[in-house]
């Protein structure tokens, strides 16, 4: 890992099993299926959901500054903790609890490379007891808006060419043959991607046991699409969690500047009237199919 | 505790792939559904076998992707 433009934001599972229970870590699960945590989880994990709990459940929005302050007060995070996130679809919602945490200008927090996966799969311990935190006064900074992206500066990345937007959802999202993941709900009017889109699946940065592509092979994945970190990033998905891995990637793993992601994603873009949209597979960098 | 017999297979469900993890844990066996691409969770089920486990999660993981429609 120590290729990486910040290889401390990424612990290996056998660190994390070994620094759980440090008084100064706290490690927390959190799960596209926020019940996969009470099956049994990392010794000394708490968990978060990502639909309740790291999201304003009124209005589609991240959690407030009030509220991610309160979440990490009764987690028992203080704003010195070293807060390692792990969680299962390799770390799709452990990236976006990530991505929140810096937004809020949270110092130390890493992801545990592999995730849930990995954790099992290497047969290592799992347990059903729940920790139950001391509360601190976490104290978090406003938010920082230059890691997100909302829709105007989409649509002026495509009108002016200003940023290169990245989707990272499946082919068959990205073409417009389906409109969600397979089996998932159908949340929007529209399929395809929007204009000028690079196709780069999420999961092609990671390997087959759910860890990052070593560094140069990250660099090139990315590169052969145009996103060598020489003009600003724009990543999206359906619902902004997938692009918060990818986020993560093209950010702290390869130290590009300027990344946001777009969370509004193509739960936004697929049901505005009137947006352009564009269908059909992935074009190459070279412009062929 | 720790888990055992960890074990991933993929199988096609209603046209799609699909990706099957299981493994023991317990006296229990725990099965996952994820579609292949992207790479979605579909199901999560236990059983006493783990083909019992597998066989929940396949039944539910069709239920789903029986509703997927290509346009």
């Amino acid at each position: 890992m120590s290729d990486y433009a910040n290889p401390e934001t990424l612990v290996s599972t056998a660190w994390a099993g070994e620094h759980a229970k440090d008084p100064n870590v706290r490690v927390v699960e959190v799960d596209v299926d926020t019940s996969a945590y009470n099956e049994g989880h990392v010794p000394g994990a708490i968990a978060w959901a990502w639909n309740k709990q790291l999201c304003d459940t009124v209005r589609r929005d991240i959690l407030s500054q009030q509220d991610f302050e309160k979440l990490m007060s009764e987690s028992g995070v203080g704003n010195d903790t070293t807060v390692v996130l792990y969680g299962d679809n390799n770390n799709w919602f452990a990236a976006w609890a990530f991505w929140q945490m810096k937004m809020y200008g949270h110092r130390d927090v890493r992801l545990m490379n592999g995730g849930r996966k990995k954790w099992i799969a290497e047969g290592r311990d799992l347990t059903t007891e729940v920790p139950k935190p001391l509360r601190t006064r976490y104290s978090a900074s406003k938010a920082d808006l230059s890691l997100r992206a909302f829709l105007p500066e989409v649509q002026r990345a495509l009108s002016q060419n200003g940023a290169a937007l990245v989707d990272v959802r499946s082919p068959q999202e990205f073409s417009g043959e389906i409109l969600a993941p397979p089996g998932l709900p159908e949340t929007c009017q529209r399929g395809g991607h929007i204009p000028g889109a690079r196709s780069i699946p999420w999961g092609k940065a990671c390997r087959d046991d759910g860890t990052f592509l070593p560094y140069e092979e990250l660099k090139a994945l990315y590169a052969e699409e145009g996103i060598d970190g020489s003009k600003p990033v724009i990543a999206y998905c359906r619902i902004g969690e997938r692009s918060s891995h990818t986020w993560f990637a093209l950010k702290h793993l390869l130290g590009y500047r300027n990344v946001k992601n777009y969370d509004g994603s193509w739960t936004e873009w697929g049901n505005l009237v009137g947006a352009p949209v564009e269908r059909g597979a992935a074009l190459t960098a070279g412009g062929g199919r | 505790m720790k888990p055992e017999a960890y074990s991933e297979r993929q199988v096609e469900v209603d046209g799609w792939q699909v990706n099957l993890t299981s493994y023991q844990l317990g006296a229990s066996f725990h099965c996952k559904a994820d579609n292949v691409s992207p790479g979605a969770w579909l199901a999560r089920t236990t059983g006493t076998t783990r083909q019992e486990a597998e066989q929940k999660a396949l039944e539910r993981a069709r239920q789903l992707l029986s509703r997927t429609r290509r346009q």
